[in-house]
């Protein structure tokens, strides 16, 4: 099924990008540059991923990309250090007044999206929860399978370390519902588990666990569960079209920024990184392609 | 001729002085180092929430007593399963086993001691684990029990093979003379070679809980690593955060110099200082049997 949609997807990719090619002249009149591209961890691959297919293409332009966090590719952008910063999270208003104060607009481009699934043992009856559930499940507020509608099975919670960008996304947009003031925590029992395979693995062996991973790394034997935001809203299982159109809940975007207005190469780089050539790489990486 | 032997000793004396001293300025050193990152944590974080029940460093709640009980628990159950396992298979060894069967059998515990514990922390997450879960009925297998079987594992190779050569140097005079007087073989294994045989064998431990508390990468893997407060009976059948693990975890992506930091460092400060209290322990109960041996002999 996914598959399918994957081929569809490409396929329309192939026909919009050969109806493009003939207005594509302007990246070949720039001689030479260099691109300077820092920020998230989260992007740091697909942004290297990018760069090396750009890179081959275009042999005239070098980039370079470097990680180290949204934060500090945001705080080089202010001081003018790179041309693109990364960043899984948007601009936060004392940011943007600091670029302002340092003469120059903020430009954000959406490039990518992100969603969590939900996993458990395919051997578990319980295939959607609200929001609100997996919130109190992740709390230790419920503890038994029972409660939302599966077995009598106790429930073991898997989670990310807590130094791992998807932990703390996790732990914001579903166990705090979003809510800033909430304090909620994981709940002390909860399994950090170093890597993605460890979550995999457990839940594969294990008809009690839950886990939740980005949407690339999530193997197709195991279960992914739908997801509604609240009792009264669809339970949605996350997929491109249901990122794209928002009704999945547990989803992100993923930002590129540059300061004013791109010109040149930057410019160049940027329209590419939207295309649908950049965005085929993008969902080979595990990511959600924008559809526009 | 003379001259050059002199001179050349008086190189190889200087060599083995500066190999010897070394060790002592690079522990010390260590020491050193783990003293400056760590005791800051001290002035940063108020005494009662280091010593709390919530490990979430990400929020400023900085209490190590999971750790440093989900530590404990793990090693004492691995002692439990190496101290007798590892004792046993050491006196079968040199006591029991005959000639050919010990030249088979020691070099292969031997070769068990060299296994990477990455890779029997993968049997533990694809073997050890699932067993454990579905024998003992338990929620999940990555539990502090699994750690302390792994780790005992672990252990085993180290303490059977010092504590055979301790064994195998007891002289073969104490075991004729214990057998001259009318003891069994298990009367002389248990009440004159092991006595006999007594600082190498506890040595032997030691080395075996020293590897077993600085052990981290089967741990991270098999124990779950959910700081919970391990202090009761039944909670190694439950998930715990060791020391180590949360130290190997953790220290990648922390600020240089943050309390976050800091706090890590007083962990591998703690660690040090539980491996010293084991140490000296340890080498005091040596020493003191040493002397009544000399004792008896005198």
């Amino acid at each position: 099924m996914r598959y399918r949609r994957l081929a569809l997807l490409i396929l329309l990719m192939f026909m919009t990008a050969c109806g493009r090619a003939t207005g594509q002249t302007s990246p070949q009149t720039i001689t030479s540059a260099y691109i300077q591209n820092k920020g998230s961890d989260t992007i740091v691959n697909l942004a290297l991923a990018w760069a090396e297919q750009y890179q081959a293409e275009h042999p005239e332009i070098s980039i370079s990309v470097t990680g180290g966090g949204s934060g500090t590719g945001i705080a080089a952008l202010l001081n003018k250090t790179v041309d693109i910063a990364n960043a899984s999270r948007q601009m936060q208003a004392e940011e943007i007044q600091k670029a302002q104060a340092s003469g120059f607009e903020p430009v954000e481009f959406v490039i990518a999206r992100d969603a969590i699934g939900v996993i458990v043992n395919p051997a578990n009856p319980v295939g959607q929860l609200t929001m609100q559930q997996v919130s109190d499940i992740y709390s230790g507020r419920i503890n038994n399978w029972s409660q939302v509608g599966g077995r009598d099975w106790p429930i073991v919670r898997l989670s990310r370390e807590v130094n791992s960008g998807t932990h703390v996304y996790f732990r914001d947009t579903v166990i705090r519902l979003g809510d800033k003031n909430n304090k909620t925590l994981f709940a002390t029992d909860t399994l950090l588990l170093p890597s993605s395979e460890g979550i995999v693995s457990e839940i594969r062996l294990n008809p009690n666990a839950i886990g939740y991973d980005g949407l690339g790394y999530i193997p197709s034997d195991l279960k992914t569960v739908a997801l509604a935001r609240d009792a009264t809203s669809p339970y949605v299982l996350p997929s491109i079209t249901s990122v794209n159109d928002k009704s999945y809940p547990v989803a992100r975007d993923l930002y590129m920024y540059t300061a004013g207005q791109p010109t040149g190469a930057v410019k160049a780089y940027l329209d590419w990184v939207v295309s649908p050539e950049a965005q085929t790489i993008v969902a080979n990486l595990g990511f959600v392609p924008i559809l526009k | 001729m003379n001259r050059s032997l002199s001179w050349g000793e008086t190189l190889i004396t200087a060599v083995v002085k500066t190999c010897g001293y070394s060790a002592i300025v690079f522990v010390l050193l260590i020491f050193f180092f783990l003293l400056r990152e760590g005791l800051p944590t001290l002035a940063e974080v108020k005494f009662g929430e280091l010593f709390s029940t919530r490990w979430y460093p990400i929020e400023d709640h900085f209490g190590i007593l999971p750790l440093v009980t989900g530590s404990i628990i793990v090693t004492v159950g691995a002692m439990l399963v190496a101290i007798p396992f590892g004792i046993g298979t050491a006196v079968f060894l040199s006591e029991i086993a005959p000639r050919w069967m010990r030249e088979i059998l020691k070099p292969l515990v031997e070769l068990l001691g060299g296994l990477p514990s990455v890779v029997l922390g993968f049997l533990g997450i694809l073997l050890l684990a699932p067993f454990l879960r579905n024998f003992l009925n338990l929620p999940t297998g990555l539990t502090a029990l699994a750690g302390a079987l792994l780790l005992g594992g672990i252990a085993v190779p180290t303490t059977v093979s010092i504590a055979e050569d301790a064994l195998d140097s007891v002289p073969q005079g104490y075991r004729e003379g214990a057998l001259a007087l009318g003891a069994t073989k298990w009367q002389t294994i248990w009440r004159v070679t092991l006595p006999a045989a007594r600082s190498g064998v506890l040595t032997a431990l030691m080395l075996g809980i020293g590897r077993t508390i600085g052990e981290t990468m089967a741990v991270m893997m098999v124990t779950g690593n959910a700081p919970v407060m391990a202090v009761k009976f039944s909670s190694i059948f439950s998930p715990v955060r060791t020391m180590t693990a949360t130290i190997a975890a953790e220290m990648g992506e922390v600020a240089n110099g943050s309390t976050y930091y800091h706090v890590l460092f007083f962990i591998g400060l703690v660690l040090f200082l539980i491996s010293l209290v084991v140490n000296i322990i340890a080498s005091s109960v040596v020493f003191k049997s040493k002397s009544r041996a000399e004792r008896v002999l005198s």
